[in-house]
């Protein structure tokens, strides 16, 4: 009985062993911009990095994904960097403005590898040599000292510097219709509430003999309290990550090894 | 004209139209698929035609540090002028024309490689600035081959698949669709590359 139930124990233990992650290439997309599986940031360095990247694509459109791994799959870097953009779609569709910034730190017996690999159309503004100067200048340094954070920001920043000029958030929603949809839909959705209540007051109007406005007034001052929840909530929807777009990847970036 | 005669037209005429439109739709997929494939030809070509602009411009940086590698050299640049004199025609893509061009750009692969390999032994060509950005250039320029070749594959298997299964291989007895050749893995890629000092 107690070698049945070791066995069984072993078996669990095995089947939980086999059960891990699968490999990062074969997850479906997880909207978030910084990704660290590698555990090599801290909870406000990720949180730090986050709030820029988001507020760089709400202003520039420009997607920039960093993710950190243990494993690359059995791919080499540059294949698993923009195998990962193209398909879990970073960057706008149409304006293939994705950039994955992915770090596989160094272990004790292995070698540490970055790349940063650009989508289609970023492939001009931030040429293979520049991505490579990127990586070896501002990354490597950083991650040899085995600051890690340092030389994600610095890479990052300098990311955004150059490739902040090439689409303007206003350029991007005058093709895009679809970023419209939530706003067509608010909007409708408010003009229904203020017909509802005009003819509310109306009706409380010839109920109670006084002129419309006052009526007005006299109901929006019954009811204020509760409308300020619910106006405070539409602000909250500013500070989180829509999602990526569906741009693509032909293989542009580079990336170097310490 | 009678109730029951409308009646029997607008069947058969309900029938044609069941009939013909998915018919419409497979041919018209299969002519987009053929479409793709020859588009991703020329996709996989120019990306190709980058790796070979980046050449004489690599091939002059390192003659000025390592001027008598003169042999490995001129190998790059003739195994350039091989490949960039093979006309595939994209509309013809059989087996042979695909191994008659991956051919020629293995014998830059093959060159290259050995440039590269040669390279390492001058400390100040590596070193160099504008030697460290055509490296850089160049492994992005076989990154975006790499690709290319595998979108190119793809394609042609989504259209292979079409016009042998059902119904399509009806129409391709009808038209004449001809199968696609792909890119096969490097004969003996497998192996790993010999270095030798």
């Amino acid at each position: 009985m107690k070698k049945l139930l070791s066995i069984l124990l072993l078996l669990t233990v095995v089947l939980t062993v086999n059960a891990q992650t699968p490999c990062l290439l074969e997850q479906d997309a997880k909207q978030d911009l910084v990704q660290d599986y590698a555990g090599v940031l801290t909870e406000s360095e990720e949180q730090t990095l986050r709030q820029q990247l988001i507020a760089f694509n709400d202003t520039v459109s420009n997607q920039i994904l960093i993710v950190t791994v243990t494993d690359l799959c059995g791919y080499d870097k540059a294949e698993f960097s923009y195998t990962l953009g193209e398909k879990w779609g970073v960057g706008q569709d149409g304006k293939d403005n994705g950039i994955v910034i992915m770090v596989k730190p160094k272990e004790i017996d292995g070698r540490g590898d970055a790349f940063i690999a650009t989508g289609r159309g970023l492939e001009g503004v931030l040429p293979d040599a520049i991505a490579k100067r990127i990586v070896e200048n501002e990354m490597i340094p950083s991650f040899k000292q085995k600051d890690y954070y340092g030389g994600i920001y610095d890479a990052a920043l300098t990311t955004m510097q150059i490739t902040g000029g090439e689409y303007t958030a206003e350029e991007y929603s005058k093709v895009s219709f679809k970023s419209f949809l939530p706003f067509l839909f608010g909007l409708i959705i408010f003009i229904i509430i203020i017909a509802m209540q005009v003819g509310k007051t109306k009706r409380y109007a010839t109920t109670n003999g006084m002129g419309f406005w006052a009526a007005w007034s006299l109901m929006n001052a019954a009811s204020r309290g509760s409308h300020g929840g619910a106006f405070g909530n539409f602000g909250s929807g500013g500070g989180s990550f829509g999602g990526f777009g569906g741009g693509s990847f032909g293989g542009g970036g580079a990336g170097g090894s310490w | 004209m009678d109730k029951k005669k409308m009646i029997k037209y607008g069947i058969i005429g309900l029938v044609l139209v069941l009939l013909i439109f998915p018919a419409f739709s497979t041919y018209n997929s299969m002519v987009e698929l053929d479409e793709n494939s020859t588009t991703q030809w020329a996709n996989v070509e120019s990306s190709y035609q980058r790796r070979a602009d980046l050449i004489p411009n690599l091939v002059n940086t390192v003659k000025g540090y390592a001027a008598h590698e003169k042999e490995t050299l001129t190998a790059v640049m003739q195994a350039r002028a091989k490949a960039t004199s093979v006309n595939i025609d994209a509309s013809k893509l059989d087996a042979a024309s695909i191994q008659k061009f991956q051919e020629a750009q293995q014998g830059i692969s093959g060159a290259l490689g050995k440039l590269m390999m040669v390279s390492e032994r001058y400390p100040d060509l590596k070193a160099n600035q504008n030697f460290l950005e055509l490296q850089a250039q160049l492994e992005g320029t076989e990154n975006r081959i790499n690709v290319e070749r595998n979108k190119f594959n793809e394609i042609v298997g989504a259209y292979n698949k079409k016009i042998k299964k059902l119904p399509g291989k009806f129409y391709n007895m009808m038209f004449g669709f001809e199968d696609r050749a792909r890119f096969e893995a490097k004969e003996g890629s497998e192996n790993a590359p010999t270095v030798e000092f």
